[in-house]
């Protein structure tokens, strides 16, 4: 696969994933301004999936559009990270990978609209605008959690102590990834990840919530190895698309 | 004793001029306590059907088959949540709060619309609900944007310009299904099999059994009947069908006349009233189901709005 579509799809998925896990709690928020929010996220993440899909299914030059490639592929060739993927356990889960993809969305996407590569560069400064939006809500319930009650507490720091594994991979760079650093359209990930721990560090020391010891780390998305919930969530969004191949919707 | 008894003869009598008068009645004002229950009930019905109403719908949200269909049904389901939220602070100005109007409806006190007790069980319901529900919806709240009551009224203004796009996005799905493969014209057929009469039992009871009909059109709350209403309904919706070839499943439709637009209009067969009443009281397809997830969600997300709580206060008192 090209570089450059592999480095689209890397961000696209990571886009389309979360933005199906928030899509899930549509109606189960917990209470009414919430639940839009949530959708309201999961809107704009579509919406940034769908211009890379667009613009990676011309680039791989095959014929395909940018739905095929969000619905009609393995899971083998879907590169999200694992983090994206995980379940809504409870609304502390809900906000804590989000608050975790939000703080790396933030940062790479300050960098992104620097690439070299012009659509990628659009593509993040529009995402930066919305990202901006997004940190703001979720570093705010991460204040809220920590300083809340007892049990928000209690499930705010649950939820950091599970998904912390899944972290590292955001700053893992794939093979694709490194090889287009020096023609300046990928971003240094590195970087991200100093604003990323910064920030992170910043946020939860103000909610009296830890960063947890284990330093160990799972990745695999960004190579196409995901967590057992990823067959399912493809199952179900794929199920139209696979069952009536020649149908138009 | 007696005075106040004056005033309030007086009271309703002004009440009554502004009325007919076409002025609209505004929180502060007075008005007759018949008239603020009816309002409260009918109001906090139209808030919870609101909200009710995105689970049918939300049941496609992660099987939207692509990903511009996916955005606009999720942009239609933030719509609705949102015209919830118009109608519970429309309602709260006569003096009831949101945590009440949402007790009410876990204790089975209130009532939501009926239609959203069916399943969605194709991708093609979600068509049909857009253009069926959402076309019952938008006849009777376009008739609602001239209710008496000013918060109302407003709120169904700003919720009708939002409408408008949830019936087209409906029958396009309808259409593009119509116009694709065997299954999908199966699925579309079904679709409308289903939703028909659900929709036109929207409007409620005839004029004739309807309990609350005659007091909310004298207080102009109301302002069209519901046979009415769903008479205008079937006119405009029955030539959409047949356009893209879809049968309404009723053999006593028939053409009996024109209106003054040469339009045909059209006399229909009849409503099963048993199943209506059935639904209402609570044996539809799918009540408990959709209180449950309400009451589940709510139950969730106490320790939530807890914690919200207790943070909002921590901070004040900084
Ligand atoms: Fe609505
Ligand atoms: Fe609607």
């Amino acid at each position: 696969m090209d570089d450059k579509v592999k480095y689209y799809l890397e961000i696209a998925d990571n886009a389309l994933i979360l933005s199906y896990r928030l899509s899930e709690n549509s109606s189960k928020g917990p209470f009414l301004e919430e639940d839009l929010a949530c959708t309201n996220i999961a809107l704009d993440l579509i919406g940034q999936a769908e211009s890379l899909y667009n613009e990676a299914a011309k680039l791989n030059g095959k014929g395909q559009s940018g739905d095929d490639l969000a619905y009609r592929r393995s899971e083998r060739d879907y590169f999200n990270t694992i983090l994206v993927e995980q379940p809504n356990k409870d609304f502390a889960y809900i906000m804590v990978r989000q608050f975790f993809v939000d703080v790396f969305n933030y940062y790479f996407h300050t960098e992104l609209s620097k690439s070299r590569d012009k659509y990628l560069a659009a593509v993040a400064t529009k995402a930066l605008k919305e990202a901006t939006y997004h940190i703001r809500r979720s570093a705010e319930w991460m204040l809220r959690f920590g300083n809340g009650t007892e049990e928000s507490n209690r499930r705010a720091q649950d939820a950091i102590d599970e998904l912390w594994k899944y972290t590292g991979e955001l700053f893992n760079a794939s093979e694709a990834d490194l090889n287009l650093r020096e023609s300046g359209v990928s971003i240094d990930l590195k970087e991200v990840q100093s604003h990323w721990n910064l920030k992170v560090n910043e946020v939860l020391y103000l909610a009296h919530l830890k960063k947890p010891n284990n330093e160990f780390q799972l990745p695999g998305g960004k190579n196409g190895i995901h967590s057992e919930y990823m067959g399912l969530i493809l199952t179900e969004m794929q199920y139209l698309p696979s069952k009536y191949p020649d149908a138009i919707w | 004793m007696k005075k106040a008894a004056i005033d309030e003869a007086q009271l309703l009598k002004e009440f009554e001029e502004k009325i007919e008068a076409e002025v609209k009645i505004e929180p502060r004002d007075w008005m007759p306590d018949a008239y603020r229950e009816h309002l409260i009930r009918q109001i906090s019905q139209h808030a919870h059907s609101e909200v009710i109403g995105m689970q049918p719908e939300g049941n496609w949200i992660t099987r939207a088959p692509s990903l511009r269909a996916k955005k606009i049904l999720l942009a239609k389901i933030q719509d609705e949540g949102g015209h919830g939220l118009y109608l519970y602070s429309a309602a709260e100005t006569l003096g009831v709060s949101r945590d009440q109007f949402l007790q009410w409806l876990h204790e089975g006190k209130a009532k939501y619309s009926s239609v959203f007790n069916y399943p969605t069980l194709n991708w093609a319901d979600i068509g049909a609900i857009g253009w069926l529900v959402d076309g019952a919806a938008i006849t009777n709240q376009v008739s609602l944007q001239r209710t008496s009551y000013g918060p109302y009224s407003r709120a169904m203004i700003r919720i009708c310009k939002e409408e408008s796009f949830h019936q087209r996005q409906g029958y396009e799905i309808m259409w593009k299904m119509m116009e694709g493969t065997k299954d999908q014209q199966r699925m579309a057929q079904d679709a409308i099999d289903r939703w028909w009469w659900p929709a036109l039992m929207m409007f409620g009871p005839h004029d004739t059994d309807s309990p609350h009909t005659s007091n909310a059109m004298k207080w102009k709350i109301k302002r069209e009947s519901n046979d009415r209403l769903r008479e205008k309904f079937i006119n405009k919706t029955v030539p959409q069908a047949e356009l893209i070839g879809l049968k309404v499943p009723d053999d006593q439709l028939k053409v009996v006349g024109k209106d003054q637009m040469g339009e045909p209009m059209y006399a229909h067969g009849d409503i099963d009233w048993d199943e209506f009443w059935r639904v209402v009281k609570g044996d539809g397809p799918c009540n408990k189901q959709r209180l449950d997830h309400h009451i589940n969600a709510h139950e969730n997300g106490k320790w939530v709005r807890e914690c919200a709580y207790a943070y909002q206060i921590k901070t004040n008192n900084q």
